[in-house]
C-alpha cells in the first residue's frame, strides 16, 4: 500500500508484476487500463508561477472548440431557406437546446441560452471526440467536469440571489411541511443543494471514465486471448463503442438539462 | 488481514451497489414498457424522461464503480 | 488514477477557462445570432407565404362563387327561354288545332248538307219512281187506270208511314 502513490501507478509498466497490483493489470501485461487518461505536456509553459503548459487535454479542448465552430458556421454558411443536411443538423442542435431551455427554465431562461448552448456543445463534442480511437477525452477528468459544474453552481446561485435577494433562501424551506420537521427538511434541502456540483461533475466524469476504462479492459482481453479467442471481446468492443457514443450524447444532455433545472430553481424559487 | 487483501475486498464490496442500481434501472424500463403498452400514444413523450432517469440511476452505479477504482488504483 | 494528480490541475483549468470563454463568445456573438436569424427569416417567410396562400385561396373562392353564380344565372335563363319556347309552341299547336278543327267542322257540315241534299233528291226521285212503278203495277195487275194524283197520295202516305 505504501508504495502506491498515484505517480508510481501512472507509469505502471515498471512494477506491474509486483504485489501491489491486482489481476487487471497482470492481464494487460503491465499496461494499466487507466493510461488513456494520462496527461502529457506537449509545450511546457509557465506564466507567473502558474503552469499553463499546453497538454494533450488542452489540445483536445482546442480541437473541440474548432470542431464546434466549424460545424456551426460551415453548416450555416449557405443560410439557405430550405436547409441541407448539415444546416439541418446545426439548426436542430440550436432548436433542441432552445426548446430545452424554454421548457425547463421558462422565458426568463432565454437570457442564459448562449451559455447553456455552449455548455452542451462543449461537453457533447468533448465526449464524442473522445470516442475516436487514440484520442483524449477532456471530460474524463474530474477537474474539468468539476470546474464546469462549479461554474454552473456558482452562476445559478448568484442569479438566484441577484434576482430574489434573501428570499432566494426560501428555496430551502419546502412549503406544506409540519413545523417540527422543518429544521430537518431545511438541512436536507441545503445538503442536496450543496451536493449538486459534486453529483453533476461526478456523473459526467464517472460515465466517461468508466466507459473508456471498460473499452480499455476489453481491448486488453483482445490482446490476451490472441488471434483465436480475441474476436469475441472485439465484437463486444464494437457494440460497446456504439453504446458509449449514445452515453456521450446522453451525458451531455443530462448535464445540460440539469443545468436548466437548477437555473429554473434560481429563477422561480417558489414553486 | 493484509492491507492489499483488504483493498481488493473493499473494491469488490463497492460493486454491491450495482444490485440496487440494477433494480432501479429495471424498474425504470419496466414501468416505461408497461406504461407504453397501456397508452402507446404517450410513450414518445415520456421517453426523454426515461433516458434521464436511466442516466441518473446509472450514475449511481458509476459512483460505486468510482469507489472501486479509487480503492484499486488510488489508495 | 491520473485524474487525481494535482500536478495537471492548473493547466487543465487554465485551458478550460480559455477555450470555454472563446467558445462562449463565438457562440453568443457570431454563431447563435446567425442561426436564429436564419430561423426567424424562415419563420417570417413561411408566415408570409401562408398569408399569401390564404389570400389566394380567398380569391379563388371568390372566383368560384362568381362562376357558380354565372352558371346558375345561365341555367335559369335557359330554363326561362325553354319555357317561353315551349309556351309558344304550345300556343301555335293550339291555334293550328283550332283552325284544323274549324275546317274539319266546316267540311263536315258541308258534307252533311250535300248528303242531305242528295238524300232529298233521292227521296224525290224515289217518289216519282215509286209513283211510276205503282201506276205501272196497277195497270199491269188490274188493268185499271188509277189517276196519278191518287197514286201519288198513296205513295206519299206509304213513304210518310215508312219514314
Amino acid at each position: 500500500m505504501e508504495e502506491q502513490n498515484p505517480e508510481s501507478l501512472a507509469g505502471a509498466e515498471s512494477h506491474g508484476a509486483e504485489a501491489g497490483h491486482g489481476g487487471a493489470e497482470a492481464a494487460h501485461g503491465g499496461h494499466s487500463p487507466l493510461s488513456v487518461f494520462e496527461i502529457e505536456r506537449v509545450i511546457p509553459m509557465h506564466i507567473g508561477g502558474i503552469d499553463v503548459s499546453i497538454t494533450n487535454s488542452a489540445i483536445y479542448m482546442i480541437i473541440a472548440v474548432l470542431a464546434i465552430t466549424l460545424f456551426l458556421t460551415v453548416g450555416m454558411r449557405g443560410r439557405a431557406l430550405v436547409p441541407g443536411r448539415w444546416q439541418s443538423m446545426a439548426e436542430l442542435s440550436y432548436e433542441f437546446i432552445a426548446k430545452m431551455v424554454r421548457d425547463n427554465a421558462g422565458s426568463e431562461g432565454r437570457k442564459y441560452f448562449p451559455f447553456i448552448f455552449t455548455l452542451f456543445m462543449f461537453i457533447l463534442f468533448a465526449n464524442l471526440i473522445g470516442m475516436i480511437p487514440f484520442s483524449f477525452t477532456v471530460t474524463s477528468h474530474i477537474i474539468v467536469t468539476f470546474a464546469l459544474a462549479a461554474v454552473v453552481f456558482l452562476g445559478v446561485t448568484a442569479i438566484g440571489f441577484i434576482r430574489h435577494g434573501a428570499s432566494f433562501l426560501k428555496l430551502f424551506v419546502p412549503s406544506g411541511v409540519p413545523i417540527f420537521l422543518l429544521p430537518l427538511m431545511v438541512v436536507i434541502e441545503l445538503l442536496s443543494y450543496l451536493t449538486r456540483p459534486v453529483s453533476l461533475s461526478l456523473r459526467l466524469f464517472a460515465n466517461m471514465m468508466a466507459g473508456h476504462t471498460m473499452l480499455e479492459v476489453f481491448g486488453g482481453f483482445v490482446i490476451a486471448l490472441g488471434i483465436l479467442g480475441g474476436w469475441a471481446p472485439l465484437a463486444f468492443i464494437v457494440a460497446l463503442t456504439g453504446l458509449e457514443v449514445g452515453i456521450a450524447m446522453l451525458q451531455a444532455y443530462v448535464f445540460t438539462i440539469l443545468t436548466c433545472i437548477y437555473l429554473n430553481d434560481a429563477l422561480h424559487p417558489h414553486h | 488481514m493484509e492491507a492489499e487483501a483488504a483493498r481488493l475486498i473493499g473494491a469488490g464490496l463497492a460493486t454491491i451497489a450495482l444490485a440496487g442500481v440494477g433494480v432501479g434501472i429495471g424498474n425504470i424500463f419496466g414501468s416505461f414498457v408497461s406504461g407504453a403498452l397501456r397508452n402507446p400514444a404517450a410513450a414518445p413523450k415520456v421517453f426523454g424522461n426515461v433516458l434521464l432517469g436511466f442516466a441518473l440511476t446509472e450514475a449511481i452505479a458509476l459512483f460505486a464503480l468510482l469507489i472501486a477504482f479509487l480503492l484499486l488504483f488510488a489508495v | 488514477m491520473p485524474q487525481l494528480n494535482p500536478e495537471f490541475f492548473a493547466p487543465q483549468l487554465v485551458w478550460l477557462a480559455i477555450t470555454f470563454t472563446i467558445l462562449y463568445f463565438l457562440m453568443a456573438r457570431i454563431v447563435l445570432p446567425r442561426i436564429s436569424g436564419v430561423l426567424e427569416n424562415r419563420e417570417q417567410r413561411i408566415q408570409s407565404d401562408l398569408e399569401k396562400a390564404e389570400k389566394l385561396k380567398a380569391e379563388a373562392d371568390e372566383v368560384l362563387a362568381a362562376y357558380n353564380k354565372a352558371q346558375a344565372d345561365a341555367r335559369a335563363q335557359a330554363q326561362a327561354e325553354l319555357q317561353k319556347a315551349a309556351a309558344a309552341i304550345a300556343a301555335e299547336a293550339a291555334k293550328r288545332e283550332e283552325a284544323f278543327a274549324a275546317t274539319l267542322a266546316e267540311r263536315g257540315a258541308e258534307a252533311e248538307q250535300r248528303i242531305a241534299a242528295t238524300k232529298t233528291a233521292a227521296m224525290a226521285e224515289l217518289r216519282t219512281i215509286a209513283t211510276d212503278v205503282a201506276g205501272a203495277v196497277m195497270t199491269k195487275l188490274t188493268d185499271t187506270k188509277v189517276p196519278p194524283a191518287q197514286i201519288e197520295a198513296a205513295v206519299d202516305s206509304a213513304i210518310g208511314a215508312r219514314s
